[in-house]
């Protein structure tokens, strides 16, 4: 994938243009012209960025406010979405638990890349028993389930915002190192890296501005998908409880006060569940355009006729 | 073979001895006091309450009282013969608990599988021979639902469709087969199914490409070009060299299957080992956590390097690229 910007000469992210980062992150925002998936996706995501962020403006209700003489109402011109067991309004609530998802899920996805990528890159670039142990290191925390590992460290840490960050992030570092590293130990061999070297370029700065602009694109991709399952582990640890506990809002937690209540007010669990696929939704159509906007491969397959 | 096997083996023991000195140190750094849970005592009095002398035997029982790399030599030395102590709840070695809930995961997590695969691989075939398709297409809008959609919320609306409103089916507990076979059906198929769908869509996404790619191959080509009928083209070559791919995918996403049954044995109510693990924190159940946790990573770490060993016997290049 990092080989397309270096191997293809056509078009604007020839070889001429290495140190300029802004032609590779041009050949992104290009996927909006080429795959509906990533408008629908981007859609879908400004949908719910807009109501976590002006929502609470324009809903005149307080998601923490009850409402005794309203419990339990059904979905109606007054509540759009009903009102929970004290009368709080439920679309009030959707929306405060979409700003906490989304402070959860992009902390999360931003920590591990910030430690995972340049861990990655560093080791990878210097190679020999730096490389083998830190390999060694990061195949035995990929061995952790994910979800495993997040609610032990939640346990560890307490439950709040900046620990979830924290487990969430641990089982995500090893694959951005990994990536970084496949993409690094790519292009190290590559004659421009040879070239900068001759020039008296310093490793480092070989590193961060040569290799490191190269394998950005499957980086994107890594992020996008990444803020999908964050926002999708965090709603699982608030749903068993062991995430964000009231009085934080959050679509997990929503959902673990609905699952009492199932038979006499469904649209307690049917709503936050909603609004939590759509997100994950739009972040993974998002990630999956651009993955294959960015690969030579599947933007030739086209209309290849079958073998028989 | 044997040279890759013996490798690999070899590789994998600083992988393991890295998970348990992890799995030791996470436990230990668990915030509650070991001493006072296992004695009964819950609290802010219960300092106070427990005489001086109980305390320290019980800490020197603990071995709490040795620095830490020899508690962690104990304790793996004790849980090589399979002791991981009492459990604080229970009152019962730790070892009999965990047992008495492992069949129950087991039969959730094959039955997940299962469905799984009868689902994901002739749907990610199917798709992949009518590329471009309306199939092609559901079976792209089924993978993006799988992943998209949280398991708990999937799980509590076939809970509102099946349970409630239809009332075709049990939504919560779990019947031993021994005991009611029909009944013990009953109460999986909801829980696997949901589990199940879960995983077909990461099966389905893997299949149809891998296939997809199988019918672009040269060999493809020249079976059809000597000859071959189509038919047999696609069963007897493509369909095998494309399972072997697809059990990889599957093995390999035994740690997911994992995570996924503690979210559907929590929202069923399923007495597994998942759920096992969630009371356990709870209650702060150190010997217990320490125990499944240890389980359940090893068994992904077993299987995933079956997994590699299978893999490695049935393509002989990787045998021979020995990293």
């Amino acid at each position: 994938m990092s080989a397309m910007a270096t191997d293809d000469a056509s078009g604007p992210q020839g070889k001429g243009s290495l140190r300029h980062k802004q032609v590779f992150i041009n050949g992104i925002p290009g996927v909006f012209f080429h795959d509906r998936r990533a408008v629908v996706g981007g859609i879908l995501l400004l949908v719910m960025i807009f109501a976590a962020v002006m929502g609470p403006q324009l809903i005149p209700y307080d998601p923490r406010q009850p409402d005794l003489q309203d419990r339990f109402a059904t979905p109606s011109w007054s509540h759009w979405m009903g009102t929970d067991r004290n009368g709080r309004d439920l679309l009030a609530r959707v929306i405060a638990g979409a700003s906490t998802s989304f402070k959860v899920a992009v902390g999360a996805a931003l920590l591990a890349l910030v430690i995972g990528a340049p861990l990655g890159a560093v080791t990878s670039y210097i190679g020999g028993i730096v490389d083998d142990i830190t390999q060694r290191f990061m195949d035995a925390l990929i061995a952790f389930p994910a979800r495993l590992m997040a609610i032990v460290l939640i346990v560890l840490l307490g439950p709040s915002v900046v620990s979830l960050w924290f487990a969430i992030a641990f089982t995500s570092i090893p694959q951005y190192a990994r990536i970084i590293r496949s993409s690094v130990l790519d292009q190290k061999e590559r004659e421009y890296v040879e070239a900068a070297h001759a020039i008296g370029e310093g490793r480092l700065a070989i590193l961060f501005l040569y290799i490191v602009p190269n394998v950005l694109p499957p980086m994107v991709v890594q992020v996008t998908l990444d803020f999908a399952s964050a926002v999708t582990v965090e709603a699982s640890l608030s749903f068993l409880g062991l995430g964000l506990v009231p009085p934080t809002i959050s679509w997990g937690g929503l959902l673990n006060d609905a699952q009492q209540w199932l038979e006499t007010a469904p649209w307690l669990a049917i709503f936050p569940g909603a609004a939590l696929a759509l997100t994950v939704l739009g972040f993974v159509l998002m990630g999956d355009a651009i993955r294959d906007h960015l690969d030579p491969r599947t933007r030739r397959r086209g209309a290849r006729r079958l073998a028989g | 073979m044997i040279r890759y096997i013996l490798l690999r083996t070899v590789q994998i023991i600083p992988t393991v001895l890295l998970v348990t000195i992890v799995v030791f140190v996470l436990v230990m750094v668990i915030p509650g006091d070991p001493v006072l849970s296992m004695l009964g005592y819950y609290g802010d009095d219960a300092t106070t309450a427990v005489p001086k002398e109980i305390y320290d035997r019980m800490f020197r029982e603990l071995r709490l009282d040795r620095p830490l790399p020899i508690q962690y030599l104990f304790w793996l030395g004790d849980a090589l013969q399979g002791d991981f102590g009492k459990s604080v709840v229970f009152r019962v070695p730790v070892i009999d608990v965990v047992l008495s809930r492992v069949p129950a995961t087991i039969y959730l997590g094959t039955f997940a599988v299962v469905i799984a695969i009868a689902i994901a691989v002739p749907f990610g075939v199917w798709a992949a021979m009518r590329n471009n398709t309306w199939v092609d297409h559901l079976a792209s809008g089924f993978v993006l639902f799988g992943i998209s959609v949280p398991g708990f919320w999937f799980g509590m609306i076939a809970i509102l469709a099946f349970s409630i409103y239809l009332d075709w089916l049990p939504a919560i507990g779990y019947v031993a087969p021994q005991d009611d076979f029909p009944e013990f059906m009953k109460h999986l198929i909801l829980p696997a199914g949901v589990l199940g769908l879960d995983v077909a869509a990461t099966i389905l996404r893997f299949q149809r490409t891998d296939f997809l790619e199988q019918l672009h191959q040269d060999y493809v080509r020249m079976a059809r070009a000597k000859g071959l009928p189509r038919r047999i083209v696609i069963w007897k070559h493509v369909l095998k060299n494309s399972l072997m791919a697809t059990v990889t995918v599957v093995g390999l996403n035994t740690a997911r299957l994992l995570g996924g049954s503690t979210i559907i044995e929590t929202l069923f109510s399923y007495p597994g080992l998942s759920r096992l693990l969630i009371e356990a924190i709870y209650a702060r159940d150190f010997p217990i956590i320490q125990a499944v946790v240890l389980l359940m990573v090893m068994l992904v770490v077993v299987i995933n390097f079956c997994v590699d060993l299978v893999y490695a016997y049935l393509n002989p290049r990787i045998r021979y690229a020995t990293a």
